[in-house]
């Protein structure tokens, strides 16, 4: 799978993230450093924030 | 059918394994659609709905799902599932009075509207027995009793909770059965297949732990299956079927955004579900 080199920055522990090529908006990846939860906010370019978190209601 | 294509769109804040999955075989199958975010969604009283005019319902917060649903559809958008589907399968009361109205094997259950009424209802149903809430995935906060005395504490636990809804107690026997229960995936009034999901504790939900493994669907677990996805009125679900120590089958619950990762890694090339609810999402914007 494609990777994108110079991947943004994780907004918790600015370590640099690894998303893949064919990446979503609103898709989730974890930060191997921190272990954060984050939330892909923009594609191009690349943007992270900090995912939401687990609600009582989510589920299936 | 219609001449103009519909404005197909898939509603996820989130985007996990099965709306990326959904959402790359839309593209395969050339479908045009939009991921439309319910963070920022709003639909107006008396405005003209510009929007997509056909939504698959992927979003992961119950109450989120359930609202955008109904106010999309009354935009006059059409929402898979419906609103009134989310409605009765989001919330466990709905799920079972839907499926004894069709006369299809559930455990029994009661609800109380009391914590006294609710010590009375085990009394009848009998220990061991499950405390549920209403709304809520993944086991969480479903509760063995296993005697008046743990179920008092329980419900003490209960009644110190801050949502009204929460003082509604869901009380269900514990059906005696094997250390797994049958996951049926549904699309279209089609079982696509089924699998055992098998875990270590006596809640067998995969966001416990428990594992899904590929299980032989027979006719007769798809024939109940499509029973009960049909009868909370789902497109597209995920029903959780029990087999009792003497075989006997009975719906425990049916999920209306199911989640299917476990599933497709279950089945392999067996199966591909997110195909199969893309297609029938395209099939439904050709009626």
């Amino acid at each position: 799978m494609q990777k994108v080199v110079n991947g943004p920055e994780c907004p918790e522990c600015a370590a640099e993230v690894t998303i893949d090529g064919d990446a979503r908006v609103s898709e989730i990846v974890e930060c191997v450093d921190c272990r954060s939860e984050l939330e892909i906010a923009s594609v191009q370019p690349p943007t992270l924030t900090l995912a939401p978190d687990v609600e009582e209601d989510w589920g299936e | 059918m219609n001449s103009v294509a519909p404005h197909l769109a898939v509603l996820a804040s989130r985007v996990r394994f099965e709306e990326k999955s959904i959402m790359g075989a839309l593209e395969r199958r050339g479908a045009r659609f939009e991921h439309l975010d319910p963070r920022s969604l709003f639909v107006a009283d008396g405005s003209a709905w510009t929007g997509p005019t056909l939504v698959l319902n992927r979003e992961v917060g119950h109450f989120r799902a359930l609202y955008a649903a109904s106010a999309l559809e009354s935009a006059g958008v059409t929402v898979l599932n419906s609103a009134a589907a989310t409605h009765l399968s989001g919330d466990k009361w709905h799920t079972s009075a839907a499926l004894l109205n069709r006369g299809l094997p559930t455990p029994r259950t009661a609800l109380a509207m009391t914590t006294e009424a609710a010590l009375e209802a085990l009394d009848d149903i009998g220990y061991p027995a499950v405390i549920k809430p209403l709304v809520g995935s993944w086991g969480r906060l479903v509760t063995r009793v296993t005697d008046r005395a743990v179920a008092t504490a329980v419900l003490e636990h209960v009644a110190a909770l801050p949502s009204p809804q929460s003082h509604v107690i869901y009380l269900q026997e514990q059906v005696p059965k094997a250390d797994r229960d049958l996951r049926v995936l549904v699309v279209g009034g089609e079982a696509l297949g089924a699998t055992y999901r098998k875990g270590e504790e006596w809640r067998t939900n995969v966001a416990r732990g428990a594992v899904s493994e590929y299980c032989p669907l027979g006719p007769v677990h798809a024939k109940l299956a499509v029973a009960a996805a049909e009868a909370v009125g789902t497109d597209i679900a995920g029903v959780d079927l029990i087999e009792d120590m003497d075989g006997h089958l009975t719906v425990l619950e049916v999920n209306d955004r199911v989640e299917f990762r476990g599933f497709q890694e279950a089945h392999g090339s067996r199966v591909d579900v997110a195909d199969a609810i893309a297609a029938h999402l395209i099939a439904r914007g050709e009626t």
